[in-house]
């Protein structure tokens, strides 16, 4: 297989309204760092899913490497092309080959277009005006199994699924080799959900394009990753291969958002992890280890001293606790 | 019936809509009994909604009462004068949106807003205050007091809907409509909302009809389950009944859909094939025959009964009590 993104150590700040002042380069401009040093590696057709709670960054990341954020640090190859610092017309064209799908299906559509124009947009976007737009209209919406007439709708006479649809067709309009889909499946029902997995997962297969799904919803995870990373406060605090983490996880926030994940069946013996407080704020992150003060398993060295290393010993499958795997309900 | 809180007899509604009559709901029946949680699933479009505006009233203009009629704490709702109407609203059925970041109005405190809810009740602003105090300490809001005087923005999403729960309950409501309360969001944060709607429940005693996607969370919370398709209710039950023995084909379909039913990893999930129907052009018959695995020729023409299977399961299927749809 071959490396089609290289993401190292990418840090995204945003700037806290800087005062007066800071607008003449004087005085301190304070920021918050919502990706705090993110790696990852994906590879040609693989899926890689961002676990994280609202918050935790995982759009930004997601959007630093569509180049919707300029992220400060770090590096981010894709294709063997350093994308970060890129000005908005040299990423351009690189937008044929990422593109997006955004979390808000139907606010995401322009309301006063047709999904014929939505769908077509791209390419006028790319100076591509050889192409048939009424024949790539009707393709599209083949591919993600949508009638033909419903190129002349408008967003507003969509269902829910059917506006993600229409989302996907757009996202693979240009033959992209990356999709970014942030939260593809909220707020679908289970079966029209399958049916958009299974969509997104037939197309990989046929396109052999790579995905980056950004969802809270772990059996989404399970089923069609291969990769995961567990973020919060902007870092991974687990990362590697998702059946591996599945077996054998590590980090406590892991634990609980494993356990948060309750079988649809009334019997089941449910071991639920309820994490004490609140997500903390990314201006004041705690000391040492970021999560001690939701862990349910806190130990003394946990809030002083040292963060946590990145444990990378084992081969794809890295994280970052004091106590690796030894949490039981003590 | 003289258990329930909210009972919906053979209610229909339909949308005058320039296509033609859309029929949204379709001779449906609910019993909500008191004191307890009543799940609600159901594929979008399924009618849901329309199911919620009915039992607040606050139906859209172009809805009209087709037939049946729903009966709250004794009382014909839709007998009763908009006046009348206003005054349940709030006080004894109240709602917890499914969103958030927009139940609560961004230009007011969170004080403002929890004691502005109260106008009815004959109270000082302190003892309004001290309600609106008690109530986010119940649902676990730290150092409530001084949060009162912040702005909706300045809390967590979760906050926000432990706040719009606390609001909800404030009036020590009989029934709460709780539309898809965690579907905005992360799963540790649902586990917190979920753990604060029973303990409330348990400690107020009022009914909740709780509407979600979550099979699973249906599972842990409710003890009843009510599952809609294209505008008609096609089975009620026991959560256990329903979840392990499920009488109507389209219940099952749903069960087997759920991705955390399947424990070997699948890039190819189940799911239920076809589509919902046009609901201004419903097939003769049963609704779900277009896409039922175990039609015959009875489906297309007679729309099945609402049969009782045992105490407290019923559904709507020529299948259904006949023989065992598994």
């Amino acid at each position: 297989m071959t490396t089609l993104l290289e993401v190292k150590d990418v840090k995204v700040r945003f700037a806290l309204g800087g005062g007066f002042l800071s607008s003449f380069g004087l005085g301190a401009t304070s920021y918050i760092e919502a990706v705090a040093g993110v790696s990852m590696t994906i590879e040609q057709g693989e899926t890689y899913g961002i676990v994280g709670e609202s918050g935790s960054g995982k759009t930004t990341i997601a959007r630093a490497i569509g180049g919707l954020h300029h992220a400060q640090e770090g590096s981010i190859l894709f294709n063997g092309t350093e994308l970060r610092g890129l000005r908005e017309s040299e990423f351009r064209p690189h937008r044929k080959d990422i593109s997006m799908m955004f979390q808000d299906p139907i606010g995401s559509l322009s309301p006063r277009l047709t999904i014929k124009s939505l769908l077509t947009e791209p390419y006028k976007i790319q100076g591509m005006k050889d192409r048939d737009l009424d024949a790539e209209a009707k393709r599209l919406l083949g591919m993600v199994g949508l009638p033909a007439d419903f190129a002349s709708r408008f967003a507003y006479q969509l269902s829910g699924g059917q506006a993600r649809r229409v989302g996907v067709a757009r996202a693979l309009a240009l033959d992209p080799k990356l999709i970014l889909a942030d939260e593809p499946t909220a707020g679908l029902d289970v079966s029209v959900q399958g049916e958009l997995l299974n969509l997104l997962a037939g197309l990989q297969d046929k396109l052999g394009l790579s995905m980056i799904i950004i969802t809270h919803n772990l059996n989404v995870v399970r089923h069609i990753t291969d990769r995961m990373g567990i973020m919060y406060l902007g870092r991974f605090v687990e990362e590697g291969r998702t059946d591996e983490i599945f077996a054998n996880p590590q980090h406590p926030y892991t634990l609980a958002l494993l356990a948060a994940n309750p079988e649809p069946d009334p019997d089941a013996q449910l071991a639920r992890i309820e994490l004490k407080g609140e997500p903390p704020s990314l201006i004041q992150r705690p000391s040492a280890c970021e999560f001690h003060p939701r862990c349910p398993f806190v130990r003394d060295n946990c809030s002083v001293g040292d963060a946590p290393i990145w444990d990378t010993s084992v081969a794809d499958h890295a994280h970052r606790c004091h106590w690796p795997g030894q949490h039981s309900a003590a | 019936m003289e258990n329930d809180i909210l009972n919906i007899r053979d209610m229909s509604i339909h949308y005058s809509t320039p296509r033609g009559t859309l029929k949204a709901l379709r001779h449906v029946n609910v019993s909500v009994p008191k004191g307890k949680i009543i799940g609600v699933v159901g594929e979008s479009g399924c009618g849901k909604s329309t199911l919620i505006s009915a039992i607040i009233r606050l139906l859209a203009p172009n809805a009209n009462l087709a037939s049946g009629a729903i009966t709250f704490d004794g009382k014909d709702l839709f007998g009763l004068s908009e006046d009348e109407m206003r005054g349940l609203r709030g006080t004894d059925i109240s709602m917890v949106f499914q969103d958030p970041m927009q139940t609560h109005n961004p230009v007011l405190t969170i004080g403002r807003q929890m004691t502005d809810i109260q106008y009815r009740d004959d109270m000082t602003m302190e003892q309004k205050t001290k309600r609106a105090v008690d109530m986010l300490t119940q649902v676990g809001i730290p150092d409530p007091a001084a949060r009162l005087n912040q702005f909706p923005h300045e809390f967590s999403g979760g906050m926000r809907q432990r706040i719009a729960i606390a609001m909800a309950l404030m009036a020590r409501p009989k029934l709460l409509i709780a539309d898809e309360p965690t579907t905005a969001l992360d799963a540790t944060l649902e586990v917190q909302i979920i753990k604060r709607l029973e303990e409330l429940q348990a400690d107020i005693g009022c009914s909740i009809l709780f509407i979600s996607h979550h099979l699973g969370v249906i599972a842990e919370l409710c003890e009843e389950v009510v599952v809609m398709y294209a505008g008609e209710v096609v089975e009620q039950g026991s959560v256990r009944e329903v979840f392990h023995s499920p009488q109507h084909p389209y219940t099952k379909a749903l069960l087997e859909c759920d991705p955390g039913h399947i424990k070997e990893k699948t890039r190819n999930l189940p799911t239920i094939p076809g589509e919902i129907p046009d609901l201004v052009n419903i097939p003769a018959g049963c609704a779900f025959a277009p896409r039922c695995p175990r039609v015959f020729d009875a489906c297309h023409t007679q729309r099945p009964e609402w049969t009782r299977i045992k105490e407290g399961q019923h559904a709507l299927c020529h299948l259904a009590g006949k023989e065992a749809v598994q």
